[in-house]
């Protein structure tokens, strides 16, 4: 079977318009939660979320560094964030510039959770107000998720794979998954994959609280509401954003003398077959994905130093989550550091496990582990298991595991190590 | 310059994303300015709401340049 490796990051987050801001935030402690400002959520029971901040901010997003003005206008924000953490991906892994050949080898799986829900809501506004002849001709292609592909491959010239998965908040580590196994099995030698989400719109919250997944609780104090494994998590914030990974083939990445991230070892997908939001309540199905993506490592679980975790802040997942990896790890649970980035940029959903994936290529690159912000009070399954809380860890990172689950119970799990 | 030639202009330079400069009247939307016949569409869409005016299908099939439009706004108001 033929080699995987990462040669190239971009993102999109609530804490940067790149890899580097983003990281650099993520191990300084800082949160992306704040009062919504996108809209007037004050009549909302969640009126918090990790937006991507303005480009005059701090640490905000420039889309007119890689977006066309007129693309920027047509499209749904999932979209231009697709298209710039692609474009940053590229540019890193230093194939913005491949030839004909090469871009016939080259393809794209970016997907999305949900896609261009701003605009399907403002557009159904539109037709119940001003009739159907007022609807945008780019209402269809600018919402649909397989367009971050689609874009992308034209701005490129992309002409190898061109996919896009679905999974819920799954989305982003299954499209590095399969984006890895259509290189191994000979379909490209390039893929850009990964996922984005921009659901941050009066409809998006409304639906999550409705579902009450939403945190509620801390809308006075939105930088505590993301508080993964603390006793009084209450719920996930919404995030948004993209991450995007290069993957290559390991002889097309030697021969070019490229710089190797990490290499994708282990890939496991499984599905909870339970209920549609709640996950298996013994936390069944990610173990299995878990075990999956450890078998085909070919790894220990000794070898394993970091685990990203799903880690919503949702008072069922985490535990059901922490359970498992508690299970999977046995003897081993005390040498491996275990966090979750939600904590800081919220929950990216179809983007979370391209952007958790990166984070810990990073935490492999600087051997340092991010940490789980607002753990002030673990709760009393925490025991034993290092959840890095508060402050980032400089520790050895050798091999790292990133679970992502989904609702309708869909689960992913990737390995990945240092070459 | 008129009146509709500048609001013509402003939503042109607005939807297409071009510099000002290059909206000239002789200036072809898909020729000089980039644009696709989907952004036509919308160009059309935005000139009624502007103006105010319907531009039926087959008249918005024949504007070709931003002089097409001012010209047929002009000969509806």
């Amino acid at each position: 079977m033929r080699r995987v490796v990462v040669t190239g990051l971009g993102m999109v987050s609530p804490l940067g318009g790149n890899v580097e801001t983003s990281w650099k935030n993520i191990i300084a402690s800082k949160s992306g939660a704040a009062t919504i400002q996108r809209f007037d959520a004050s009549e909302y029971k969640c009126r918090i979320a990790c937006e991507v901040k303005p480009k005059d901010h701090e640490y905000g997003y420039d889309a007119s560094l890689d977006v066309d003005h007129k693309i920027q206008r047509q499209v749904d924000p999932f979209i231009v964030y697709g298209i710039s953490a692609a474009s940053e991906a590229l540019r890193d892994a230093g194939l913005d510039n491949m030839t004909e050949e090469e871009r016939l080898r080259a393809g794209c799986s970016i997907g999305s959770g949900i896609g261009g829900l701003p605009g399907i809501e403002s557009e159904s506004l539109v037709l119940a107000t001003k009739g159907p002849s007022r609807v945008s001709p780019h209402f269809v292609h600018g919402r649909l998720i397989n367009l971050i592909s689609g874009q992308v491959s034209i701005k490129y010239g992309l002409m190898g794979p061109n996919h896009a998965v679905v999974t819920a908040c799954s989305t982003g580590a299954h499209s590095i998954g399969d984006a890895a196994r259509m290189i191994a099995m000979d379909d490209a030698d390039v893929m850009l994959a990964g996922g984005a989400e921009s659901a941050i719109c009066p409809i998006g919250i409304a639906g999550f609280a409705q579902a009450r997944a939403l945190s509620t609780g801390f809308n006075d104090t939105p930088e505590k509401a993301s508080r993964p494994y603390d006793v009084n998590r209450d719920g996930f914030v919404m995030g948004e954003g993209a991450g995007v990974v290069v993957l290559e083939e390991y002889e097309h990445a030697k021969k070019r003398g490229a710089k190797i991230y990490a290499e994708v070892i282990g890939y496991g997908l499984s599905g909870d077959a339970y209920h549609v939001t709640a996950p298996h309540p013994e936390g069944s199905g990610g173990f299995r994905s878990m075990q999956m993506a450890l078998k085909k490592s070919g790894l220990s679980l000794e070898d394993i130093d970091y685990v990203n975790a799903h880690g919503t802040s949702t008072p069922l997942g985490d535990e059901l989550e922490l359970g498992a990896v508690k299970r999977l790890f046995g003897d081993n649970l005390s040498t491996m550091s275990m966090s979750s980035t939600k904590s800081a940029i919220g929950h990216l959903l179809g983007g979370a496990g391209a952007v958790e994936s990166i984070f810990c290529i990073l935490a492999m690159r600087d051997q340092i582990v991010p940490p789980t912000l607002n753990l002030d009070e673990p709760s009393e399954s925490c025991k034993g298991v290092d959840l890095v809380p508060h402050v980032a860890k400089e520790r050895k990172v050798r091999a790292v595991l990133n679970n992502s689950f989904g609702f309708g119970g869909t689960n992913a799990s990737l390995i990945m190590k240092a070459v | 310059m008129s009146e509709t030639a500048d609001r013509v202009k402003k939503i042109v330079v607005e939807h297409l994303g071009v510099e000002a400069e290059k909206v000239t009247e002789d200036a072809s939307f898909i020729d000089d300015l980039g644009a696709d016949s989907l952004d036509i569409v919308e160009l059309v869409m935005a000139f009624e709401e502007e103006f105010g005016v319907e531009i039926p299908d087959d008249a918005a099939e024949k504007i070709a340049t931003v002089k097409d439009a001012i010209d047929y706004i002009d000969s509806k108001q």
